[in-house]
């Protein structure tokens, strides 16, 4: 474990985690710290399961083996109604947004906050423009998700994620398939959010340059094993050659360019026969 | 060959009766969320609008060509035998005991019920489901109880539309096309139909329907693949278990109901 991520002072962490799915091994014994009001990243190419990651934080899904651990309550042994009151504290930003498609931009922000509270509807409305304010699409409030953009409607998925003022947010891919303009949008958001609000973040990307600006701790897996860890800088710097072709998006290298097959003159001449 | 034989049928066996059991299992967190909905009656009276509501023309129209065939039908048989001023029973037996529920919960099945499952698939395929459950609202009791419950009370009422229009046209073509004595029409039908036997059993009859279809519509939407290929499969998975459903139950229940006693 890297000492620059102290366990006391982390908000949630994994601990000999293992996650299969059929007979592949998603995660294989992994362990992360995620620590208090910083940002943690978790890179990896598409496919090595950092969603699968932020649903078994979540308690969404369960592990085989190891245990999550937020704010020192282990997620996966709390009953139902505990569970659901820890996650009243922890905001999850989905790819798509998670936008509830019959609801306008302002009933979508005010959800949690009619669900989950008794508030009278005067004070629910200053606090969903409050939100949206902070995201600036309060001159959005009347839009339908399906009028919005994708950059707008994670934007949204953001004021709806902070509506209950969470101690976490969990971020799946937060800038994939965004304009420049949304992507900076984006990152200046998720980094003002945590810092003015004392958030725990943790992010799951791929976007090389938009988490290294932002994020104070990475991990990098592939394979369902951390293959590199530590701050940008340190990332950056890496040795590893696994790391290294990541972060310089190479087409080959320890990740193939070719998905395993057999022998391609072999296969050429073959009768063509399905196997 | 044998074995490979036998080996898909124990998978699907075991596939089917998994499919069973989480449907079992669904229903019964379902039904306990319809306790959180009766606070909440908006959520209700939204589904029961889309449910219910939205599904008033097709029910109606529907209706009314079956009164008129049956109107049309019974007359050429019942004049045989000179006993067309019983045209009234004939219609109003008919589409109260049997038509009104069946052919209204099938109808439902294919208007609201296609509606729900793809509704739900595509709530789940966009991470609308998985999201609620993030911020710590259960799925079940916001979205599949107000929408199970909407169905069980509309399809009584979609099947006392149907009958009601159906008589109309019944009565329409007998005495307005056809010149059976209106008085008979309505006063045969008065004296023959019974509230208990006929009326309550075809209300008893539709609440099965819609409790079934419902479920059917609500669980396969909710089990779906969430892909558009799996939610389209789900939508006619639907319609299709809902028609077997329907009409296997419908044999069941009259063989309850309409024995001799």
């Amino acid at each position: 474990m890297d000492k620059s991520v102290s366990p006391q002072n982390s908000l949630v962490s994994v601990r000999h985690l293992t996650f299969t799915r059929g007979d592949t091994k998603i995660f294989d014994d992994i362990s992360m710290e995620f620590e208090r009001g910083k940002i943690t990243a978790i890179m990896g190419p598409s496919g090595t399961g950092k969603t699968t990651l932020l649903k078994l934080i979540g308690g969404q899904l369960f592990p085989n083996q190891g245990i999550i651990n937020i704010d020192n309550k282990n997620v996966h042994q709390l009953r139902r109604a505990d569970l659901y009151s820890l996650r009243k504290r922890m905001g999850m930003l989905f790819q798509s947004g998670a936008l509830l498609t019959d609801m306008n931009v302002y009933d979508n922000v005010a959800f949690p906050l009619r669900e989950h509270t008794h508030l009278p509807e005067s004070m629910i409305r200053t606090l969903v423009l409050m939100k949206l304010q902070a995201v600036g699409l309060r001159g959005a409030r009347n839009l339908m998700p399906n009028e919005l953009s994708g950059g707008m409607a994670r934007r949204v998925a953001l004021a709806r994620a902070i509506a209950l003022d969470p101690m976490m947010i969990m971020y799946d891919e937060p800038f994939t398939g965004q304009d420049p303009i949304s992507k900076g949008a984006l990152v200046h958001l998720i980094k003002s959010l945590n810092n003015t609000l004392g958030l725990t973040s943790i992010m799951v990307s791929h976007d090389v340059q938009e988490t290294t600006a932002i994020a104070d701790y990475i991990y990098v897996i592939s394979g369902g094993k951390i293959v590199g860890q530590g701050t940008p800088q340190e990332i950056k710097q890496s040795t590893s050659e696994w790391v290294q072709q990541f972060m310089t998006g190479a087409a080959d290298g320890p990740v193939h360019f070719h998905y395993p097959a057999k022998d391609y003159v072999d296969d050429l001449l073959s009768s063509g026969k399905r196997y | 060959m044998m074995i490979e034989f036998l080996q898909t049928l124990g998978k699907n066996t075991r596939a089917s009766f998994t499919k069973l059991g989480r449907a079992t299992f669904f229903l019964i967190q379902t039904v306990s969320g319809t306790a959180s909905v009766l606070p909440r009656p908006r959520l209700l009276l939204k589904q029961m609008y889309s449910v219910g509501v939205l599904s008033f023309l097709i029910i109606t129209i529907s209706g009314l060509f079956v009164g008129m065939v049956l109107g049309l039908q019974g007359y050429y048989t019942l004049s045989d035998f000179g006993a067309e001023e019983t045209l009234g029973v004939m219609v109003a037996a008919s589409l109260v005991r049997e038509l009104g529920p069946v052919v209204s919960a099938l109808l439902f099945a294919g208007r609201a019920g296609s509606a729900l499952t793809a509704e739900i698939g595509l709530m789940k395929a966009t991470e609308q489901l998985s999201g609620m459950e993030m911020m710590a609202v259960d799925p079940i009791k916001r979205i599949i109880s107000p929408r199970f419950l909407a169905g069980l009370l509309s399809m009584p009422l979609l099947a006392a539309l149907f009958s009601a229009v159906g008589i109309i046209g019944g009565q329409l073509v007998g005495s307005g096309l056809l010149g059976v004595d209106e008085g008979a029409y309505w006063s045969q039908m008065q004296a023959n139909i019974d509230f208990q036997d006929d009326i309550i059993n075809g209300v008893l009859k539709s609440l099965v329907f819609g409790f079934v279809t419902s479920w059917i519509a609500l669980f396969e939407g909710y089990d779906s693949v969430p892909t558009s290929e799996g939610v389209s499969r789900a939508t006619t998975r639907t319609v299709v278990n809902s028609a077997f459903s329907i009409l296997g139950l419908d044999f069941i229940l009259t063989a309850l109901m309409f024995g001799d006693d």
